[in-house]
């Protein structure tokens, strides 16, 4: 009888040990919307700064980070999505492509602000770009590549083989089998782990802090080699390189980026399990 | 397809090898990128070791305005944070797997799985701020310290963002054992709770060591919510009660400094050079993993 007494309290404890885990985070979001939304309001969202930005709104901090997200968009998909095709359609498993997955496995774990310095020395300087949005998409763009790769092939994998026999049985090429057949079947999969990707280059700070983030700009940037604020930065300058920020406005603008953030894990997930569940296959 | 084939076959073999050669290389970008940062990183980091004199470089005091710049406090900082919140995240994180696959009903997982999710996606200066506004001051507090900005607050907070990772790869491992090793459990009389810690999470082991080891690689090059509640101070943590004194991590300094440096100084060098010695880092860190992954992959059966 004892032994069901240990386990009686065994999974007790293992209970508590994941509420341990799971309350802080309600607390912590719970936090950020109680206290974030009294500084929300139309003018803090569309407003420039003002007063030191211990007035006015963030409206280019948050224009700054949409456009720093679609520049990565715009670098990363074609990239990331060839190499995932390449990986799920064509690679064999010869040391080569085991030194392709090695190297993915890596730059998911290179340190944000190690791309940081590497977009210093490779955008901004040796090429010239100067500390701009374009240095800065570069940058994020390299961040998220693996994250985009590995959901993309994984939803390219998860395809049958039968439908690429079908293609190539029906006399398609396997050009013709990926981009008619496989690709469309992936397609969910792929756009929920673009997003994943995205929303991780949206949030970030380090990887922008030498390369596009200007601390105070107070207009919109006008063209690509301009500096921009962000979100994320403009969060961490006001908590902590402006004294007497209100402790309102720097709710508020944590508020804007959570909710930015996790509403495309919000969409990600829809998408992800809408698909899922209309699969036939 | 025969000798004579009509023009849009042709047409097509052109496409097809255009487009096979585009994916190639694609393909094989990756490679490239890893390549390419490492190289910049060498380029604008090297130049410190023929700059500073190894003993210099290897000390115990950073100060870069008087020319001292020594890394060693740095990267017992970046430690003791790490090592701490590892502590904290690996008991915690495994019982929370445990939980989620082995012991909660299905409901209870539906909404576990998101709400972890979700911390996964919360910025890290999100993290970083909340930090400094609510546990900084409950730390100060309690522990009646000066600052409430030490190198444990920097751990707890690392410990939490580790969690998402050790927690998904640990539940990937406990999935992958099969039913039949618990329904053995099981059958020999064990109870629910022996069989999961004398054969479940011993079948998983290879699994939880990954999900550790990336846990690790994710804490150690943590910038922002690191660098917003340690303190900053660069100071060698030796005696005991440094896990309650501010520190500076590796990263941080990185991100605090490089903002104020002039190009090509030995400043600027020697914060490359922290950037060389955190990639080789998180390199190895990264490749003991995949090759825990790759050899589990190779032994077949039990994933």
């Amino acid at each position: 009888m004892n032994r069901y007494l240990t386990q009686h309290v065994g999974f007790i404890l293992l209970g508590l040990s994941t509420l341990l885990v799971v309350v802080p985070i309600l607390v912590v979001v719970g936090a950020i919307v109680v206290w974030g939304a009294g500084a929300i309001s139309w003018e803090f969202l569309t407003a420039m700064p003002r007063g030191g930005m211990k007035a006015g709104g963030i409206f280019p901090a948050i224009v700054g980070t949409l456009l720093l997200t679609l520049g990565t968009a715009v670098a990363a998909i074609p990239v990331g999505i060839g190499g995932a095709i390449y990986l799920a359609e064509y690679a064999r498993d010869t040391w080569l492509t085991r030194a392709i997955r090695l190297a993915i496995v890596n730059l998911a774990g290179i340190p944000s602000v190690v791309y940081g310095l590497f977009g210093l020395g490779l955008f901004v300087l040796f090429l010239g770009l100067g500390t701009s949005i374009l240095a800065g998409s570069l940058t994020l763009a390299i961040m998220t590549l693996p994250i985009i790769i590995s959901t993309a092939e994984e939803s390219l994998r998860a395809v049958p083989t039968e439908f690429r026999t079908v293609s190539a049985s029906l006399g398609g090429t396997r050009w013709q089998g990926i981009r008619n057949i496989v690709l469309p079947q992936a397609t969910p999969g792929i756009i929920t782990g673009v997003i994943l990707g995205l929303l991780r280059a949206a949030g970030e700070t380090a990887p922008i802090l030498f390369t596009v983030a200007a601390f105070f700009l107070p207009r919109l940037p006008r063209s690509p080699l301009e500096q921009t604020m962000a979100l994320p930065y403009h969060l961490y300058v006001i908590s902590t390189q402006v004294p007497g920020m209100p402790l309102e406005i720097k709710y508020g603008t944590a508020l804007v980026l959570l909710v930015l953030v996790l509403s495309m894990n919000v969409v990600a997930t829809v998408i992800r399990s809408y698909f899922r569940r209309r699969r036939q296959w | 397809m025969t000798e004579n084939s009509t023009p849009t076959s042709s047409q097509l073999r052109w496409t097809e090898f255009t487009v096979e050669a585009l994916i190639r290389v694609l393909g094989f970008s990756t490679i490239g990128f890893v390549l390419l940062i490492f190289f910049f990183l060498l380029r604008e980091g090297v130049p410190v070791f023929l700059e500073v004199p190894p003993g210099n470089l290897f000390g115990t005091r950073w100060y870069p305005t008087f020319d001292l710049f020594g890394t060693l406090p740095l990267i017992l900082g970046s430690a003791l944070v790490t090592v701490t919140a590892i502590a904290i995240a690996l008991p915690l994180g495994v019982a929370t797997a445990v939980f989620i696959r082995e012991v909660a009903p299905n409901w209870a997982r539906e909404i576990l799985k998101p709400v972890i999710e979700v911390l996964a996606g919360i910025p890290s200066v999100v993290l970083g701020f909340l930090g400094m506004t609510l546990i900084a001051p409950l730390i100060r507090e309690t522990l009646g310290a000066p600052t409430g900005l030490t190198a444990f607050t920097g751990a707890l907070i690392l410990a939490y963002m580790a969690l998402p990772t050790i927690i998904s790869v640990a539940e990937d491992a406990l999935d992958a054992v099969p039913k039949s090793y618990r329904d053995a459990g099981l059958a020999m009389g064990a109870t629910q709770w022996q069989t999961i810690w004398r054969v479940v999470v011993p079948a998983a082991r290879s699994g939880i060591v990954t999900a550790v080891m990336l846990g690790m690689g994710r804490a150690i090059g943590e910038t922002m919510a690191v660098m917003m509640v340690t303190g900053n101070a660069a100071r060698m943590p030796l005696t005991l009660d440094s896990l309650f004194r501010p520190i500076r991590t590796m990263t941080a300094t990185i991100a605090a400094e490089m903002g104020e440096v002039a190009q090509g100084s030995t400043h600027y060098h020697a914060l490359f050079g922290i950037g060389i010695i955190l990639f080789l880092l998180t390199f190895l860190i990264n490749l003991a993993a995949a090759s825990v992954m790759f050899k589990k992959r190779r032994r077949g059966g039990l994933r």
